[in-house]
Formats: C-alpha cells, sequence, structure tokens
C-alpha cells in the first residue's frame, strides 16, 4: 500500500523536460535530414508543453494547461505549413540533406 | 504507482528522443518520436491534465506525425549521410547545449517549494479547462482559428504544383 501511494517530486518532471529539450537541440544540430531536424523542433516543443504542464500542476492553475492546448494548435499549423515548405524545397532542389540546401549560406 | 509509472515512461521518453538522433532513416526517427510523444501523453495524464493527454495523442501522435510520416514517404525519403556539421554548430551549438543543460539543472534541483505529484492530486477535468478557455480566454481561442485557416491556406499554396513553382525552376534552368 505504501508503494502505491509514492510521490514523484516535481523537479523530475522538469528535468525530464530540460533533458528532452536538450536532446531537441542536439538533434537539430547533429541531423543532416530537414525532414529529421524538423522533428527535432517537434521534440523542443514537446519538452516544453511538459514543463507547462508541470507548473500548471504544481500551482494548480489552469491557465498553463490551456497555454499547452494553444501551443499544440500552433505547433499543427506549423507542421502543416514546415512540411509544405520541405515538399516545395524537396521539388525545386530535390535533396533534403541540410548541407545541399545552402543557397543562403554566406 | 506513480513512481513506476513516472520512472518507466520517463525511460519511454529518452529512449525514444535518443533512438530519434541515433537513427538513420526517417521513418524510424518519426516512429521513435511518435514513442516520446505517446509517453509524454501518459505523463500529462499522471500530471492531472486528462484533456491534454487526449489531445496530445489525438493531434501530436495522430494527426502532426502521420503528417510527417506521410511527408516521408511521399518524398522517399532515403537513409541521411552523416556528415560534419558546421564549424558554427561545434564551436557555439554543443557548448551552449551543455550550458542550458547545466544551468536548468542547477536552477531546477536548488528550487525551493517545488511540491511532489501523486496520484491522488485530482485532475483538471476538461469542464474546468472549457470554462476557463470559453469564458476568459474566448478571444484567442477564435483568433487561433484564424490562425489554423491561414496555415491551411499556406500549406496548399505551398505544397500544389503552381506556376510559381515552375517559375523557380526555369529561372534555376536558365541560371545554369
Amino acid at each position: 500500500m505504501n508503494f502505491l501511494s509514492q510521490e514523484v517530486p516535481i523537479s523530475w518532471y522538469l528535468l525530464l523536460s530540460a533533458v528532452l529539450f536538450s536532446l531537441g537541440v542536439i538533434g537539430f544540430l547533429i541531423k543532416r535530414n530537414l525532414i529529421t531536424v524538423f522533428m527535432s523542433i517537434e521534440l523542443m516543443l514537446n519538452a516544453v508543453n511538459l514543463s507547462f504542464v508541470t507548473f500548471a500542476h504544481e500551482w494548480h492553475a489552469v491557465k498553463g494547461q490551456i497555454f499547452v492546448f494553444f501551443v499544440m494548435m500552433v505547433a499543427a499549423a506549423e507542421a502543416a505549413v514546415g512540411l509544405a515548405i520541405i515538399i516545395a524545397v524537396f521539388r525545386a532542389r530535390a535533396t533534403l540533406a541540410v548541407d545541399r540546401i545552402d543557397l543562403m549560406k554566406l | 504507482m506513480h513512481l513506476i509509472l513516472f520512472l518507466l515512461f520517463a525511460g519511454f521518453c529518452l529512449a525514444g528522443a535518443i533512438n530519434l538522433l541515433l537513427q538513420t532513416h526517417p521513418i524510424t526517427s518519426a516512429l521513435s518520436l511518435i514513442v516520446v510523444m505517446t509517453s509524454l501523453a501518459v505523463l500529462y495524464l499522471l500530471l492531472g491534465a486528462e484533456f491534454l493527454a487526449a489531445a496530445q495523442i489525438i493531434v501530436y501522435s495522430g494527426a502532426i506525425m502521420v503528417l510527417f510520416t506521410f511527408v516521408v514517404m511521399l518524398l522517399n525519403a532515403g537513409r541521411e549521410e552523416r556528415t560534419l556539421g558546421s564549424r558554427a554548430a561545434s564551436v557555439v551549438g554543443f557548448p551552449a547545449v551543455v550550458a542550458i543543460l547545466a544551468v536548468l539543472a542547477t536552477i531546477i534541483l536548488h528550487a525551493q517549494g517545488l511540491g511532489v505529484a501523486s496520484l491522488s492530486d485530482g485532475i483538471t477535468s476538461t469542464e474546468d479547462l472549457s470554462r476557463v478557455l470559453f469564458t476568459e480566454l474566448l478571444l484567442p481561442f477564435e483568433v487561433t482559428s484564424v490562425l489554423i485557416l491561414i496555415a491551411i491556406l499556406g500549406a496548399v499554396a505551398l505544397a500544389r504544383h503552381g506556376h510559381g513553382d515552375t517559375g523557380a525552376r526555369g529561372e534555376r534552368a536558365a541560371g545554369k
């Protein structure tokens, strides 16, 4: 019964969120495919959402959860537009490798 | 119970995220990301956010990741080749990641007054959430629908075979 009532410190959730965010940034830096780079951005958004939900739980604030809801909607819009841009880039340059999409590189 | 579920799904989360980084094929990366997002939905449920847990599965694991896998299949994206990243990434990027993680971990671990989460804390029902959403935050909610509409129009305009696209290609061919 004692086992069932075990609690988890809020800081663990926040640490998980921080680690997930860092993994997202690392993915953004090391991945060489446009689609997986985009996936890393989604991973970062999710990590921040976990922070929002954790703090909403900690302070009993409903608005924190509503903010996550808005982030989800924006992420959905962003994914639709971003993937459309990826399709347009692929059509124009016939590659998804970020090293070869370097028109704006100095 | 909470501890076991947290450790299990936090482990799934981290394993999925690390697998996302290690895989070279985009479709396996996408599947790992689905694992991460579904595990996050369980963590939301543990934190009492029942509506968000459902929305996470429907919107993220469902809609967004299906879109991702469809694009991967549509573009027939193959194995990525690993190249050395740019110098900026290795000089600024990785130290910055380590610094961010160190600072965040220090702040979180030294923060005072953070409580504990347990299953008996109760959940924020969808009713509570929607009461705030449809009274106090009605305007942002309605504005978001305009955002979604613009995103749909933008996605259609960008992704269709249009004359703008062929024009750009023609220019490129003429340039070469």
